[in-house]
């Protein structure tokens, strides 16, 4: 996690440039999704040949346990329903958690952000509570919230929203204020409100950058989630929760799988905020958002 | 304000003695006084940094002069900006209906008009295309249709074709010529082309380096519509040499 105390656009993991402008790319979709699939096929054969590495070459056979071979961690975990079933489940209760947190976040980041934008004594008060609540590691806050929020599902909610909130605050921020002086001149020369500046000029601009932030706030909901029911574990128990478990009790198996599923759940949820990205953005402002 | 003349007294758009001081120190002119008549379409060149857009901005009601009077008789006034300054989310046409839906038009009409203008300026076909599907050429035409849908008496050009490339810059021109002919609008445009400002105009006003002063008006003889030949023509050359020489004399 990066921290951020300036209103430049924030983006903790912008997708690399699309090589569509390659003549190759252009030519054939299927070439080109398989031009892009490529370096993350070769990250997971990298991963896998380093893990090997250390199971067999690294760790005496005594050891093995600490790291045991990928096909022995999934092919043991993953046919195995006592094991799989409870993980699932726990992964959806994460999801959820996150899904509400992201959820509150952008509701009220987006405010935050239009309220500040519309007076900037309102941005010179506002603005630095926003820095503040990005500044305290999430760590910190957590006793506070479990003494306030109690150790159950509102507790989790407001990790993912403490850590979601300030990626979508700055990028609207940002995005409102982006229209150019000439645009809002216009505006200014035919009359326009307060209201119709905000929805017809600053809001239609910021949409971009609101994309970016929400795929950023996204993927940190995902990581505040599984924190939070690492750390609050009253109720049924979320990832996290299980993470925990299958550490206190060395299951690696378990352990390792769960990790798995945590960088899916990850990678699946930036993923489909990055192509809701491309697809709305793309489509109404023909480019491509960093 | 006092009527200096009796044509400052049926004029859309009057500066007298107007200075223009800005909170930093910057002195952007000094001692302005001019004036654009119906019927008047005139262009202002001097050099960069000189106040020609803090002229305008004075003129359009943007910023205040800090001395002298700004007297605008015109109903409506239009403003078209160095680069087109479209609105990148919305059509040609929804762009141009933007200035109905500001000033509260019922959608059908607003839309109406702004199908008729965008007609005028040639982008028939080309409604429903965003800024980005359009060439430089064409975005500036849009700028132009957006300034004309409010029917304006008085329209101000900050060097509206200063980004264009030579060829499209003289299509715009002719373009605006036949606007100018057909809208009656009184112009005030600025520009860094001497020829420009030449073909186009009734009156060429030339100002002096920052602090801008007007230091010459050079009145320009031919009726419209000008043929775009007339660029070579040495009477045109020769009223292009004296607006140069003016420019150079107080640069
Ligand atoms: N808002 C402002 N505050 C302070 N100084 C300003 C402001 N606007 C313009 N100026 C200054 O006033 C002077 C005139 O500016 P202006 O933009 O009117 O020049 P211009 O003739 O249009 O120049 P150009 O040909 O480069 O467009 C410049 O020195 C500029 O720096
Ligand atoms: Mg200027």
């Amino acid at each position: 996690m990066t921290s951020h105390t300036d209103t430049r656009p924030v983006d903790v993991g912008a997708l690399p440039a699309e090589p569509s402008s390659t003549p190759a790319a252009r030519r054939s979709p299927v070439l080109a999704g398989l031009r892009r699939a490529l370096p993350i096929v070769g990250a997971l054969v990298g991963i896998a040949v380093v893990w090997y590495g250390v199971s067999y070459l690294v760790l005496p056979a005594r050891q093995r346990f600490l790291l045991p071979p990928p096909h022995e961690v999934y092919g043991g975990a993953f046919s195995n329903p006592q094991l799989m079933g409870p993980m699932l489940e726990a992964l959806g209760r994460s999801f959820a958690v996150a899904l509400v947190g992201l959820l509150i976040a952008v509701v009220f980041g987006i405010g935050y952000a239009v309220v500040m934008s519309q007076w900037s004594w309102a941005e010179r008060v506002l603005y630095p509570y926003a820095v503040i609540l990005q500044t305290i590691p999430i760590l910190a806050l957590v006793p506070l919230i479990g003494i306030w929020l109690g150790y159950a599902f509102p507790a989790r909610v407001a990790v993912c929203v403490i850590i979601a909130l300030f990626p979508m605050i700055a990028n609207t921020l940002f995005g409102l204020q982006s229209a150019s002086a000439a645009a809002h001149d216009l505006f200014t020369l035919n009359k326009a409100t307060r209201w119709q500046r905000l929805t017809k000029l600053q809001f239609p601009a910021a949409v971009p950058s609101i994309f970016t932030g929400l795929r950023n706030a996204a993927g940190l909901s995902v990581i505040g989630a599984i924190v939070g029911d690492y750390f609050f574990q009253q109720g049924a128990p979320g990832i996290g929760g299980l993470l925990r478990v299958y550490t206190q009790r060395l299951q690696m198996e378990a352990l390792l799988t769960s990790v798995t599923l945590t960088a899916l759940f990850g990678v699946v949820v930036f993923t489909v905020f990055a192509v809701l990205d491309r697809a709305v953005v793309g489509r109404w402002f023909g480019r491509t958002t960093r | 304000m006092r009527p200096l003349t009796t044509s400052l007294a049926t004029s859309t758009l009057a500066l007298d003695r107007v200075t223009k001081r800005f909170p930093t120190g910057t002195v952007a002119l000094t001692d302005v006084s001019m004036s654009v008549a119906p019927g008047d379409f005139v262009s202002v060149v001097g050099p960069s940094g000189c106040g020609k857009s803090t002229l305008l901005r004075l003129a359009s009601g943007l910023d205040d002069a800090t001395s002298g009077t700004v007297d605008v008789t015109a109903a409506a006034t239009s403003y078209v900006f160095q680069d087109a300054t479209l609105l990148e989310w919305r059509s040609a046409l929804r762009n141009v209906e933007l200035v109905g839906e500001l000033r509260g038009v019922p959608r059908d009409e607003r839309r109406a008009r702004a199908q008729d203008v965008l007609e005028l300026v040639g982008l028939t076909g080309f409604e429903k295309q965003h800024p980005r599907e359009l060439s430089g050429g064409m975005r500036m035409r849009v700028s132009l249709a957006r300034a004309l849908v409010a029917e304006p008496d008085l329209a101000l050009f900050d060097e509206p074709f200063g980004a264009l490339d030579e060829i499209t810059r003289l299509q715009m021109q002719t373009e605006l010529q036949k606007l100018f002919r057909l809208k009656r609008f009184a112009g005030l445009f600025i520009t860094h082309s001497v020829s420009e400002a030449v073909y186009l105009s009734t009156r060429v006003l030339v100002m002096s380096g920052r602090p801008g002063r007007i230091v010459a008006e050079i009145p320009i003889p031919w009726d419209y519509p000008r043929p775009p030949e007339l660029r070579y023509a040495a009477e045109f050359a020769a009223i292009t040499g004296r607006v140069s020489a003016a420019l150079g004399e107080h640069s």
